[in-house]
């Protein structure tokens, strides 16, 4: 069974905000965050509906806005673009997915490159490991591996913090989250997200500032974890 | 989130600021909200006009969705910052997917509206070479996957009764929805708008994702 099919909407208990997903409508969003949004919406169908339904506003403000007339000869030009061009062909069926369990939704698998096991891990220290995911300035996307009972050093952050659970589970001082979770975090919150036992767990996480962390040593070694 | 009320207060100073910058620099002419209200027949007059384009390449149905829609893209780009020839150029690009892409229209998931807000906005997002947004996983519906009509029609009534309640807003608070989508608002800015009507429509493609997951299964 596919990681998105396990996760049916009586386990997703954690969703992303409306001003995440109207963000996402516009096009406004850092990379970082669109990343996260784009790989919780693959796995939550009830934050895709509402998703789409963002989309539709868009349409709305398209719809009733203004008009500027296009250049003379705009209409002309265009078809003159189309001239000859058939339109692309629909897929004949839904392509058949040939996923195996457990593989991650497609937009990480395109940062990525692969799947879990191309992830090149950089430990942070704690049996903590972490990537950094390629992404527009502004915010920064890293997927991060959090052993079995381990704890992320207790931190508060200047801006937006977003963390989706891909695999396993953790417990921070809010509440608990689970695969496809996303715990939307702000300035306010300072938290120590604790893995569960059972199994390691694996997040993908997106900030538009550096963390601040409580602890002496953590916010010396900062610099060079990038986080 | 803010109440209505607080809503309608000025924000924050530099948000004030800025809209008084843009509003002096740009000189835009006043909306007219009769504008907004698109009669019921027109959104399944567009969805007709796409079908017979992307069914049998209706030069005729484009040039009317032309002249609809490029020149409310035009104004859309422009008021997010675009300047005129480059809008001009942009408007016609997005009319030009509409013609290679139009396999992907699905009047059950969108109006036509709605599909040129996405091809513009996705269009904007290529040209500023800046942040890329990472679409989620297709979930192979669409075309392909059986077209309902009575679900294209009920999603078609959602999508004006969303149009007219945006419209019967509030001044300030729709101005706020248009900025964000023009691309004006920051996160912490959009976080203030409230009271937007979706949990029609939202249910309605709920319902329809439903369906289509119990299909693939």
């Amino acid at each position: 069974m596919r990681l998105d099919e396990k996760m049916n909407m009586t386990t997703i208990k954690h969703h992303l905000t409306d001003a995440l997903l109207m963000g996402y409508a516009a096009g406004t969003l850092p990379e970082a965050f669109s990343l996260v949004v784009a790989t919780h919406l693959s796995m939550c169908d009830e934050c895709r509906a509402q998703a789409a339904s963002f989309d539709a506003v868009g349409g709305a403000v398209l719809e009733g806005g203004e008009t500027v007339s296009m250049d003379a000869g705009s209409l002309a030009a265009t078809l003159a673009r189309i001239q000859g061009v058939t339109p692309e062909a629909a897929p004949k069926a839904p392509h058949a997915k040939a996923r195996k369990a457990g593989d991650l939704p497609k937009p990480l698998l395109d940062y990525i490159g692969g799947d879990l096991d191309a992830v090149r891990w950089r430990p942070v220290g704690m049996g903590v490991r972490q990537a950094i995911l390629t992404t527009a300035k502004g915010a920064t996307a890293r997927l991060l591996y959090i052993p079995a009972g381990t704890a992320v050093p207790d931190h508060g952050h200047r801006g937006t913090e977003l963390t989706l659970v891909l695999k396993g589970a953790f417990r921070d001082q809010t509440d608990h989250f689970g695969p496809g979770d996303v715990e939307v975090a702000n300035e306010d919150l300072e938290h120590t997200p604790v893995a569960d036992i059972g199994e390691d767990c694996i997040c993908l996480a997106a900030t538009d500032a550096p963390l601040r962390f409580s602890g002496m040593l953590p916010r010396i070694a900062q610099p060079f974890l990038k986080i | 989130m803010l109440t209505e009320s607080e809503l309608f207060e000025v924000p924050t100073i530099s948000h004030a600021r800025r809209a008084h910058v843009r509003l002096s620099a740009v000189k835009e002419p006043q909306r007219k909200i009769s504008k907004v209200t698109a009669t019921p027949d027109d959104t399944q007059k567009w969805i007709d006009l796409m079908i017979a384009l992307r069914d049998h390449q209706d030069r005729t149905a484009f040039v009317q969705l032309f002249e609809h829609f490029a020149p409310r893209v035009k104004a859309f780009l422009m008021r997010g910052g675009m300047d005129r020839g480059k809008a001009e150029e942009c408007a016609q690009d997005v009319m030009t997917t509409l013609w290679t892409k139009a396999h992907l229209f699905d009047p059950t998931r969108a109006s036509v509206a709605t599909w040129v807000f996405t091809i513009a906005r996705n269009r904007r997002i290529d040209l500023a070479r800046k942040d890329r947004r990472p679409e989620p996983e297709d979930l192979d519906w669409g075309p392909a996957s059986e077209p309902d009509q009575s679900e294209a029609l009920a999603l078609q009534e959602d999508t004006e009764t969303l149009g007219r309640a945006i419209a019967a807003l509030p001044e300030k608070q729709r101005e706020l929805i248009e900025k964000a989508y023009f691309g004006d608002l920051s996160h912490s800015e959009i976080a203030e708008i409230t009271g937007l009507p979706l949990g029609t429509i939202k249910s309605r493609i709920r319902l329809a994702l439903d369906r289509l997951r119990h299909a693939l299964g």
